[in-house]
């Protein structure tokens, strides 16, 4: 008895700090701000419940065409960074030896070790107009003056894709790692050209790991703020800068917390949308992934 | 099919290198069309890689594949008629039965009627009919080696290889497994070249048995050769049990053992042993009676005296354990005519088998 009692003290103790950060961190926060974004402001300390601001942002079209160009260039970002990511993560985990796969995948992480402010600034350093890259153009005599190549949307995705394409290498990685290789001899010794292997074998078996990476970097992307106004500039408009505008700049809270929720919303129906089309579901990738 | 005569598979002089290290050296052997041909020996003799080498895994440092009388140098693995059945089979486990089976048929661009039909034809020829949309994780450990084995099959390949297959197995399915390939390499008259470093599968199972060992062949022959007439100390030691002696040939052609007894060995067509040459002598536990001296009648027999040391019970396999006069222990065949069934623990008896059962090899210098 004393012995059970001691035990379900042990589990409550390690579950505190768990339920207490679930509770704190995350429902408390949103409770908050869904309550704020049913809050209408009519008048100085003046409010009523409504859904007066989601009438606001649609009847706004500038949000919500922000709020659909950031979802658009998050998929974008998505989808190149899977295309960047797999190869980098099949070499790792198939094609490196034993003993240099720890430091390939130390490499990859070492762009964690600095800071996401320090990383932009990098981009800005290569890519401003006195930059490196322009200047190096102009000397080889390509350009005859200055290039601004930040302050768009190739910038803004070069940088995220950059930022986040580690989120993508390991959960393939860990999934393609527990692939047997005699899987995909078989599929060679089947009579299956390099294409049919990669795309009936080792793409389906790396699926969990994919989704999980495509989630994970799609969120990211989405409600990523410092590189999109780095690289992007006032026109990067990204959704979290409409955000956080409400939020400081216009001091209208209100507002700002009816776009956080239509944010999680829409980025959530995204991905749930992303699992339909794929054939694919979340109990299913993180159960093998 | 054109020469039903030429063989399936030839390997000539093959050899191949890792670094320094020599895995398969000059390798040269024929497969004849339709048989059941085993490599057997112990782990890191150069087997896997010789396999590897027919599957194309590996490319030969010198010398030849022909499958069908055609060299395969150079021919990717995907373009090679041979199939294979890895160690642990992999199957792909994100398909189902048919697709698995499909997989192949898909790769050479069947059409879907066909390979529907195909795929029922070859799951009831392995006796699996209906298991069609059956997950891979659902079969058992048997069923899993048949769908294996089945989806190559499918394919109609020139050689099948299968590598250790049933290492995964448990002991009684592993015996009825032997069976069965057997039958279904039967039934499928095609090559199977089947890998494996357990002697009893390679006799069971085989045709032809190739002993592999640092990466020679020591012996081609067929099982019964293997252990009757073994051309190597290695073979000997090798295939089947045996107890082993070492001595020294006397002149006049008599060995004196290490236990003092003095023996003949019935001469190996071929050989010559030199008065002086130390040697290996094998012999089988099958081949030796254990009686009481009293009884012996005659003296044609080689004999090593010894104390019966205890009996080992194990149906068939019986076997009774004699401790010799400079106190090694032998393992005698149980029971024999003249039974050593009745023989108690710690009487003294005579240990007798034929000179044509004595099997001698000179030692290695």
């Amino acid at each position: 008895m004393v012995q059970k009692d001691a035990q379900r003290l042990a589990l409550f103790l390690l579950l505190m700090p768990f339920a207490l950060w679930i509770l704190l961190l995350i429902v408390l926060p949103h409770l908050g701000i869904g309550y704020l974004s049913i809050r209408e402001k009519i008048g100085p300390r003046q409010y009523e419940f409504g859904p007066g601001n989601y009438i606001d942002f649609i009847s706004e079209p500038i949000y919500w065409n922000t709020l659909l160009r950031t979802a658009t260039m998050s998929v974008l970002v998505t989808v190149l960074t899977l295309f960047i990511g797999f190869p980098v993560a099949y070499y790792i985990a198939k094609v490196a030896g034993r003993r240099s796969r720890a430091g390939l995948f130390l490499l990859c992480l070492i762009p964690l070790w600095v800071s996401d402010l320090v990383r932009a600034f990098g981009w800005i350093v290569l890519l401003r107009e006195t930059g490196v890259v322009s200047g190096f153009l102009q000397w080889t005599g390509l350009v005859s003056g200055p290039v601004e190549f930040l302050y768009n949307d190739a910038a803004v995705v070069i940088g995220l894709i950059y930022t986040v394409v580690l989120f993508m290498i390991v959960p393939i990685v860990s999934t393609l790692d527990g692939m047997d290789d005699a899987l995909i001899e078989a599929g060679y010794n089947l009579g299956g050209s390099r294409w049919t292997v990669l795309r009936r074998i080792v793409i389906p078996y790396a699926m969990p790991g994919i989704v999980a990476g495509c989630i994970v970097v799609f969120m990211l992307t989405a409600g990523s703020y410092l590189t999109p106004i780095l690289l992007g500039g006032k026109n990067s408009m990204w959704f979290t800068e409409q955000i956080y505008d409400q939020f400081i700049t216009r001091y209208n809270w209100e507002s700002g917390a009816t776009f956080g929720v239509v944010l999680l919303a829409f980025t959530s129906f995204v991905v749930w949308l992303g699992l339909k089309l794929t054939g694919q579901n979340l109990a299913n990738t993180v159960a093998k992934g | 099919m054109t020469d039903s005569r030429s063989p399936d598979l030839e390997c000539l002089s093959l050899t191949k290198r890792f670094g320094a290290f020599t895995a398969v050296d000059d390798v040269s052997f024929e497969i004849p069309s339709g048989s059941f041909f085993s490599i057997l020996g112990p782990s890191g003799c150069g087997k896997t890689t010789l396999m590897r080498m027919i599957a194309g895994f590996e490319e030969p440092a010198s010398g030849d594949i022909r499958i069908k009388g055609k060299s395969v140098i150079g021919t990717p693995p995907n373009r090679r008629n041979v199939k294979m059945v890895f160690q642990h089979l992999a199957l792909f486990p994100m398909m189902n039965v048919a697709e698995n089976i499909a997989y192949g048929l898909r790769c050479r661009g069947a059409d879907k009627a066909e390979i529907t039909r195909r795929v029922g034809d070859v799951l009831e020829r392995i006796g699996l009919p209906g298991v069609e949309t059956k997950q891979i994780h659902q079969l058992s450990g048997g069923q899993k080696q048949r769908i294996a084995i089945a989806r190559c099959m499918v394919l109609e390949p020139d050689v099948l290889l299968l590598d250790e297959p049933l290492g995964a197995l448990d002991l009684k399915l592993r015996e009825r497994m032997k069976i069965e390939l057997k039958l279904l390499q039967h039934q499928f008259d095609t090559t199977f070249v089947y890998i494996t470093h357990d002697q009893s599968e390679a006799l069971v199972m085989s045709d032809r048995v190739a002993v592999m060992n640092a990466g020679r062949f020591e012996q081609i022959g067929t099982p019964q050769e293997l252990y009757h007439a073994p051309a190597t100390a290695f073979v000997a030691g090798f295939v089947g049990d045996s107890s082993r002696f070492s001595g020294r040939v006397e002149a006049g052609g008599t060995i004196l053992l290490e236990t003092g007894e003095r023996i003949t060995a019935a001469p190996r067509t071929g050989t010559v042993l030199p008065a002086g040459t130390t040697v290996d002598v094998f012999v089988r536990p099958d081949a030796v009676a254990a009686r009481r001296p009293a009884e012996l009648s005659g003296d044609a027999f080689n004999r090593i005296d010894g104390v019966l040391d205890s009996h080992l019970f194990n149906g068939a396999q019986s076997r009774a354990l004699v401790r010799t006069g400079d106190g090694r222990m032998i393992e005698v065949g149980y029971p024999r005519p003249g039974s050593s069934e009745n023989l108690a623990p710690g009487e003294a008896v005579a240990l007798t088998f034929t000179p044509a059962d004595t099997l001698c090899f000179a030692k290695k210098a």
